[in-house]
């Protein structure tokens, strides 16, 4: 082990590790275990509370796995729960959450895309100056944004609908995806722009026939980063939405769980917490690497 | 669509600048500059003048609605002696003290060891990487359940035999924080360790070569010269680590609520509750700038450091 050698972007190369239990392996496994468990223990404990009954959980412990499995705090969370008068669980909040996240994720993109595009291959005096507003304009904190915005929808007459907080995610979103297809689209060679001018292709020519084919992974590493982004989104969700008939899924989970009244039922909230969690996790691990390339690109200025 | 004809330009490196010196500057490209008007828009129109108007409406008297009466610092007086906003910044200066660092050293610290050819190094980064596709709502709330006195962590130590063990972060004021650091560490090192390992990987492997023969040990190899080597990496994660702090917003409000008493108040839950809850519009304006300044101070220093000099293009 210890001329271990890391090297290249690939991952790791050269022989094996000749001796598996070495001392500074056991040492190095003993530590990665330790500390998946960190990180498992939350997802093992959500699982196992939201599938055992109340009486269960009142006389054992958060880890032991349940004696008799239920799936009734399930069914509870999704369809039955009250939050006040109204009981019908976390899927008003599911629907939601999809009716805002669909075309929020369409119109963000396509928009960031086209915006990308134009900053490589169509420069025009101060088109950069205005991306590196919007880069800095990521670092702003929502918070100070948040009351003009109030008032820009208000009069737009969006206010405190789900095709507000649409708008809302679209501009928000814009930063992280401009950046990320603006890269892109600085890599693909120049010389296919300007052969495809000399065709005779026009802006929308050349973005639909050339970049748009050629930017297909971007686009799949962009719509991870959206959906996961606006999905779990919070504070957008409380400030611009006015009514709690319209709540985004985090908000409405957020008030089931924190609510002061009535029988706190620990099996029904990680039930819902787990609902609410499970379209991101969902996308996360049939994203694998994309996923991790889709924050390097948030994270890794280009 | 575009009314260019750009056969001329290609000569130029730099096709932009070709362009700009034929007549007519204004209409050219037509078809692009109205395609690039979302982004002209959110730029200038949201995160510049939405921005400004916030600064401008901190300085005025405005309660329920926004209003032109202007009245100087007084917004920031009375902020800055509201017991509750010295409470928040305080909170924010601890947890974000210890969230800075702990992620540091524990992003690196795992980027490290996913680093030295280990099998399984894919279930291990997939393991530590999945918390942070998760919301802060769903983070608190799980670590909520967990560190629950009567049935969680605390009640299970109990139930072994250590009945004097006491462990109730998120009722106890004086270590609240210490309860909702435990749960933004396990949302957020995963991201930090992915920036760690993608710097790690790009280190020469001579480097490490070199520093074989010249007899130098493991450790001292990642203290001496490989921290030092991946100072923009470090740089790079402590700003995104920092601007995410300042942020904290949902994960408390899950965890707590700000509580309790006001022991993990934040930044960010005071301007919401003057600007949505208290209808105290000018207090929330300022609290709002001063976050603002606040970010700005960790940035520019940052963007000098990285783009000082050099023009990016």
């Amino acid at each position: 082990m210890a001329d271990t050698a890391a090297s290249t972007s690939r991952g790791p190369r050269g022989p094996k590790p000749k001796r598996i239990f070495s001392g500074t392996n056991i040492l190095l496994y003993g530590i990665l275990i330790l500390v998946s468990l960190y990180y498992l223990v939350p997802l093992w404990v959500m699982i196992m509370t939201s599938l055992k009954t109340m009486p269960e959980i009142r006389i054992g412990n958060v880890f032991a796995p349940p004696v008799e499995i239920t799936f009734q705090p399930w069914i509870q969370a999704w369809s039955q729960h009250c939050t006040g008068l109204v009981c019908k669980g976390l899927s008003p909040g599911f629907w939601n959450s999809v009716q805002i996240l669909v075309p929020s994720v369409i119109l963000s993109i396509v928009i960031a895309s086209i915006n990308g595009y134009a900053l490589i291959n169509w420069k025009f005096k101060g088109s950069e100056v205005f991306f590196v507003i919007l880069m800095i304009g990521a670092f702003i904190p929502y918070q100070i944004m948040l009351y003009p915005m109030v008032i820009m929808l208000r009069e737009l007459g969006v206010y405190g609908s789900l095709t507000g907080l649409v708008i809302v995610h679209t501009i928000f979103g814009m930063p992280i995806l401009t950046l990320l297809f603006r890269n892109y689209f600085s890599s693909v060679p120049e010389e296919l722009f300007k052969a495809a001018r000399v065709d005779g292709a026009g802006f929308w020519g050349i973005y639909f026939r050339i970049m748009l084919p050629m930017a297909l992974p971007i686009f799949v590493v962009a719509i991870i980063l959206q959906v996961t982004g606006i999905w779990n989104d919070f504070l957008f969700g409380v400030v611009f939405i006015s009514k709690a008939e319209n709540y985004p899924m985090t908000v409405q989970l957020n008030n089931i769980v924190n609510s002061v009244q009535g029988i706190k039922e620990y099996n029904v909230n990680m039930a819902a917490t787990l609902l609410t969690g499970l379209v991101p996790l969902v996308v996360y691990f049939l994203s694998g690497k994309l996923f991790v390339r889709g924050i390097a690109a948030g994270a890794v200025k280009g | 669509m575009a009314v260019v004809d750009q056969s001329a330009a290609p000569v130029s490196a730099e096709r932009s600048a070709a362009r700009a010196r034929k007549p007519n500057k204004l209409f050219r490209n037509l078809t692009a500059k109205i395609a690039m008007i979302p982004l002209v828009f959110v730029s200038v129109g949201v995160f510049v003048g939405f921005t400004i108007w916030t600064i401008v409406y901190s300085f005025t008297s405005s309660k329920l609605l926004p209003k032109l009466n202007f009245v100087g610092f007084e917004q920031y007086t009375r902020l800055w002696a509201d017991r509750r906003w010295l409470q928040s910044i305080e909170n924010l200066a601890i947890f974000g003290f210890f969230s800075l660092i702990l992620t540091l050293v524990v992003g690196f610290t795992l980027a490290a060891l996913l680093d030295r050819k280990i099998r399984g190094e894919d279930v291990f980064r997939t393991i530590i990487l999945y918390p942070f596709a998760l919301s802060f709502i769903v983070t608190g709330l799980v670590w909520q359940w967990i560190l629950n006195p009567q049935f969680g962590i605390q009640h299970i130590v109990q139930s072994l035999g250590w009945t004097s063990f006491q462990f109730d972060p998120l009722n106890n004021p004086d270590i609240v924080l210490y309860g909702i650091l435990i749960a933004g560490i396990w949302q957020g090192t995963g991201l930090i360790m992915c920036i760690m390992l993608a710097g790690l990987r790009g280190i020469d492997d001579d480097i490490w070569k070199a520093a074989k023969v010249d007899g130098i040990g493991t450790l001292k190899t990642y203290l001496r010269i490989i921290i030092p080597m991946m100072r923009p990496v470090f740089i790079t994660s402590l700003v995104l680590i920092a601007a995410g702090i300042i942020k904290v917003y949902d994960l408390v409000v899950a965890q707590t609520s700000g509580g309790p008493g006001l022991a993990s108040q934040m930044p960010a839950m005071y301007v919401y509750d003057y600007m949505f809850g208290g209808q105290n519009l000018g207090q929330g304006f300022a609290a709002s700038t001063m976050m603002l300044v606040t970010v700005a101070i960790i940035l520019i220093p940052w963007a000098y450091l990285e783009f000082g000099g050099k023009k990016r293009g």
